[in-house]
């Protein structure tokens, strides 16, 4: 068996439950995009080229407003800001990829980045065949699955009345998931907190960047204390 | 659809470079060192957080809570969510009943 197989065969089992996950967003997917009248075309397109889910449901709502494509692009940035911090964390792991590596940084969506950084290797798997096909597969399930989507909301149809909801309840679920771990808790509460305020300040068109520039500053004020206590407790124990 | 056809492949040219941007940008930045800067390790440790938090209420930014029907299908929605997966902890079934329940309020309960 030669080594991509075999890291092929490796990879497989990781990605069924982003299978499933993928499956069902992209359906949703595919079917929000045919009800504005955005067929397979479209869909397929935007799933190949963007390959990012939450910021593919909020291309929506440019697709269906004013053309306006600075706002297009300053949302997405902001939207996809934590894959900065996927990157930060892959540097190490994808450093010897050669080849594969500009496919491998394009792919990294969440799952990828969570089935990645959580995985240990057996020694005789090549990991980077093996980051490649789970990139690959998610790739491939997420194309499959919005294109069932689209040709779904071409047959049926449905009052698809809320369904782009399925995106806050994405964030909601992502949030639980963090909250269970007590360290997470304050720059998720910053989060929300700063965001609440910029968003009565500056009202629902413009608080994005204000938000973004005010939890900097607070996390940054976190950290100082976070070491001063920190200090404090180490002298403490001297 | 809104946009012309020229518009639209615009628009995803621009989503799909801006999201790249997003992922590249780490790698050619500290290209061929590792970051070791304590500041943007403490933000990769923290950040992620708080942009769900954002993204949370910017998805939430146009409900009206001051007049009817005062953001209750998003909050029955989101305590149905947080229910469910507090108990059984299955991210999609979560996430497929959480927005089937909100589709169902707004479309038969909260018109």
């Amino acid at each position: 068996m030669n080594e991509k197989t075999k890291a092929l065969k490796a990879a497989f089992p990781y990605t069924i439950p982003v299978f499933t996950g993928f499956t069902f967003l992209g359906i949703a997917y595919g079917i929000l995009m045919s009800s504005k009248d955005y067929g397979a075309g479209w869909t397929f397109l935007m799933s190949l080229m963007v390959f990012a889910g939450s910021a593919q449901y909020l291309a929506i709502n440019f697709l269906t407003s004013v053309f306006d494509p600075i706002n297009a692009f300053l949302m997405t940035l902001i939207i996809n800001a934590r894959h900065l911090f996927y990157g930060i964390s892959m540097l190490d792991k994808y450093k010897d990829a050669g080849k594969l590596k500009p496919y491998l940084i394009f792919g990294l969506c969440d799952e990828t980045f969570s089935i990645v950084c959580s995985t240990e290797l057996p020694r005789d798997i090549d990991k980077n065949w093996f980051y490649f096909f789970v990139t690959l597969l998610n790739h491939a399930y997420w194309i499959l699955g919005s294109l069932l989507g689209a040709w779904a909301g071409s047959k049926i149809s449905f009052n698809t009345k809320g369904l782009d909801f399925v995106l806050t309840a994405l964030f909601v679920v992502i949030f639980i998931g963090q909250w269970k771990n007590k360290e997470n808790r304050k720059p998720a509460i910053i989060g929300i907190l700063c965001s609440i305020m910029c968003l009565i300040v500056f009202g629902q068109d413009s608080f994005i960047i204000p938000s973004m520039a005010v939890i900097l500053i607070a996390l940054t004020i976190q950290r100082k204390e976070y070491t001063e206590n920190k200090n404090l407790t180490e002298e403490g124990i001297q | 659809m809104t946009l012309t056809p020229n518009q639209t492949i615009l628009v995803i040219c621009i989503v799909a470079i801006a999201t790249m941007i997003t992922r590249f940008l780490p790698f050619v930045l500290f290209k061929g060192s590792k970051s070791n800067n304590s500041y943007i390790k403490y933000l990769g440790q923290v950040l992620p957080y708080a942009t769900i938090g954002l993204l949370i209420v910017y998805c939430l930014r146009n409900v009206n809570f001051t007049s009817p029907t005062y953001g209750l299908s998003e909050a029955l929605a989101i305590i149905c969510i947080v229910v469910l997966h507090y108990w059984k902890e299955n991210v999609l079934l979560s996430i497929v009943a959480g927005t089937v329940v909100y589709m169902l309020l707004v479309q038969f309960v909260f018109l």
